[in-house]
């Protein structure tokens, strides 16, 4: 299918505002036909990851220059040329990172890996880009509103986007956050779109939902039903917050794809269930009850075998300002096992009111180290020789595994912070 | 590419083009969906997630047949990565349209399609002989490998 351009787009495309435009536009009008959209919608709301890459990207472009115009070019638009990126004019975002600014070399960084993070950071900063080196740029100053069209990146923080703020995001990826940075358009396709966000299938809760360890639950066992469709849940869920929407979100969208989802009286396109379907429920009805929970805890709890647990790692997504208050209330008095480690992730800005509110000082006493921009998955990086980690997040625990070969329990963040200090996990399901 | 084949195929069918491009080869099927980043090792172009029906396997080479793309944000830019250690798959065949498998093939660059006229899961296996022309919106599938 053609898309139908404005004369703008048109401009853009052959070049008026500039070569990376018109490399950006190429890549958008690309990517739009592939999904068979019919048009651009306007954004200024971007979130990604743009030009940022590891030492071996830009030695891969090293006949280009090597350097952040040339991954940039090369990757992030996908152009056969490698252009002068411009500085971005739309309100855009860097989600997270390879390392923590600080604590590197405690993450087994480099020298040379650090000098790089730091030349990308800075390329970053001066192309207009905001540093807020998180997965959750809702708690660090990219706040939606509803119906605003964004183009994110970022599972966890695409569904919770379009379904907890009502904002309208697709799953976008590097290349098309990083067009759209220069472009201010996306395929009008999918979330920015009326009729895709209706309900696909049924979720019936019957079992007791409130805490975050059993929305993230939900959220595991939604994925996996619905896989990549839109689930309306209905039910035994109460006690609605952020941080249980984060880890409901996080988990479906890594189980399954889900990257809109609707409670019943709880998300504000869902006032209720035949609202949240635009008519009678339809398609297939999951009903999720005390043996589907415990199903799911037990196939999260798959991969652990051994007991010692020599790693923990909360924060995924990076935790909130209450998050942490949690964990610093926690660790209060306590020590940090010496047979195992506790990382706890969270973005910069939260970060800093986590050192004012006097919790990043309780866990750094505690032995712990309170990392920023990035995770455990996301960097690859864990204590040397952990072989079991524990965590209270069904997403790390589906992916950081996978990723590092290693055994992974999952449980509530007071069965991990019990974990780290006493080196043994003792989870489980009451 | 001219095609290799020797005798007519076994199965035919249409669909909508989402990259274009012919190619041919050996296919690798899954009826899972897949994860991209966290799922996929892109230096081996190997499939990583835990308990999926192709863990261990390489789909570099190979036309990849699956339902769709499932998980992080970052499925098109460890595809795309694909490409740089060239591990990537020669072609995508898929049902289920999303922005992660349509970006995903258009920075692979591979021939790829959706939309079909009759579900390709349920005519090609792992071993059968594809080749994709998605410039015409056909694949044409030899049972057992190459004809």
């Amino acid at each position: 299918m053609v898309m139908r351009l404005s004369d703008e787009e048109k401009a853009m495309r052959d070049g008026a505002q500039g070569q990376a435009v018109a490399k950006a536009m190429d890549l958008l009008i690309r990517y739009g036909e592939a999904l068979g959209a019919e048009d651009f919608v306007y954004t200024d709301n971007i979130a990604g990851v743009p030009g940022s890459s590891p030492k071996w990207v830009k030695e891969y472009y090293a006949a280009d220059g090597g350097d952040y115009r040339a991954v940039f070019s090369r990757f992030d638009l996908d152009s056969d040329e490698v252009v002068d990126v411009p500085r971005i004019q739309g309100f855009s975002c860097h989600l997270q990172g390879g390392m923590d600014p600080e604590l590197w070399r405690e993450q087994g960084m480099t020298e040379e890996a650090f000098a790089n993070f730091q030349a990308d950071e800075q390329e970053v900063a001066g192309h207009g880009i905001q540093v807020l080196k998180t997965c959750t740029p809702y708690l660090a100053g990219n706040v939606p509103v509803m119906g605003e069209h964004c183009a994110w990146m970022e599972s966890s923080a695409v569904v919770f986007c379009n379904s907890v703020i009502g904002g309208r995001t697709n799953c976008e990826g590097r290349e098309s956050t990083s067009a759209a940075m220069l472009a201010k358009r996306v395929p009008n396709w999918g979330f920015h779109r009326d009729e895709f966000r209706k309900g696909q299938h049924l979720i019936q809760v019957e079992t007791p939902v409130d805490s975050v360890f059993e929305w993230g639950m939900l959220g595991y066992f939604t994925g996996a039903a619905v896989e990549d469709a839109i689930p309306v849940l209905d039910g035994a869920i109460s006690d609605p917050a952020l941080i249980k929407h984060k880890h409901f979100g996080a988990a479906a969208a890594s189980s399954g794809g889900v990257e809109m989802y609707h409670m019943a009286g709880i998300t504000p396109e869902a006032p209720s269930v035949e609202a949240a379907f635009g008519g009678a429920p339809k398609g297939e009805r999951f009903t999720y009850g005390p043996n589907e929970r415990r199903a799911i805890y037990e196939r999260l709890n798959a991969i652990g075998e051994s007991r010692d647990v020599d790693y923990v790692m909360l924060g995924c997504p990076h935790y909130s300002a209450e998050q942490l208050a949690e964990a610093a209330r926690l660790l209060e008095g306590r020590r940090v096992h010496e047979n195992s480690s506790l990382w706890i992730f969270t973005s910069r800005a939260v970060k800093a009111t986590a050192e004012a509110s006097g919790y990043a000082d309780v866990i750094r006493k505690a032995g712990a180290h309170l990392m920023t921009d990035t995770c455990s998955a996301i960097s690859q990086a864990v204590p040397p020789g952990t072989r079991v980690a524990a965590f209270d997040s069904a997403k790390q625990t589906h992916y950081l595994p996978a990723i590092m070969g290693i055994e992974g329990w999952f449980g509530t963040t007071q069965d991990c912070i019990d974990a780290a200090c006493t080196g043994r996990w003792e989870g489980r399901l009451n | 590419m001219a095609t290799l084949a020797t005798r007519a195929p076994d199965v035919l069918i249409r669909g909508r083009t989402v990259v274009g491009g012919v190619t041919e080869g050996e296919a690798l099927v899954t009826h899972q969906t897949i994860s991209g980043w966290g799922g996929v090792n892109p230096m081996k172009g190997e499939v990583i997630e835990n308990r999926h029906e192709l863990q261990g396997r390489s789909f570099a080479g190979k036309i990849l047949v699956f339902p769709g793309a499932k998980g992080s944000s970052g499925w098109s830019a460890v595809f795309h990565t694909t490409r740089l250690t060239g591990k990537a798959p020669l072609g995508l065949l898929f049902n289920i349209m999303t922005t992660k498998a349509a970006l995903g093939a258009v920075v692979l660059r591979v021939p790829s399609m959706t939309d079909f006229d009759s579900d390709p899961l349920e005519h090609i296996e792992t071993g059968d002989w594809v080749r994709i022309d998605a410039d015409s919106g056909t694949v044409a599938v030899w049972k057992g490998g190459r004809p």
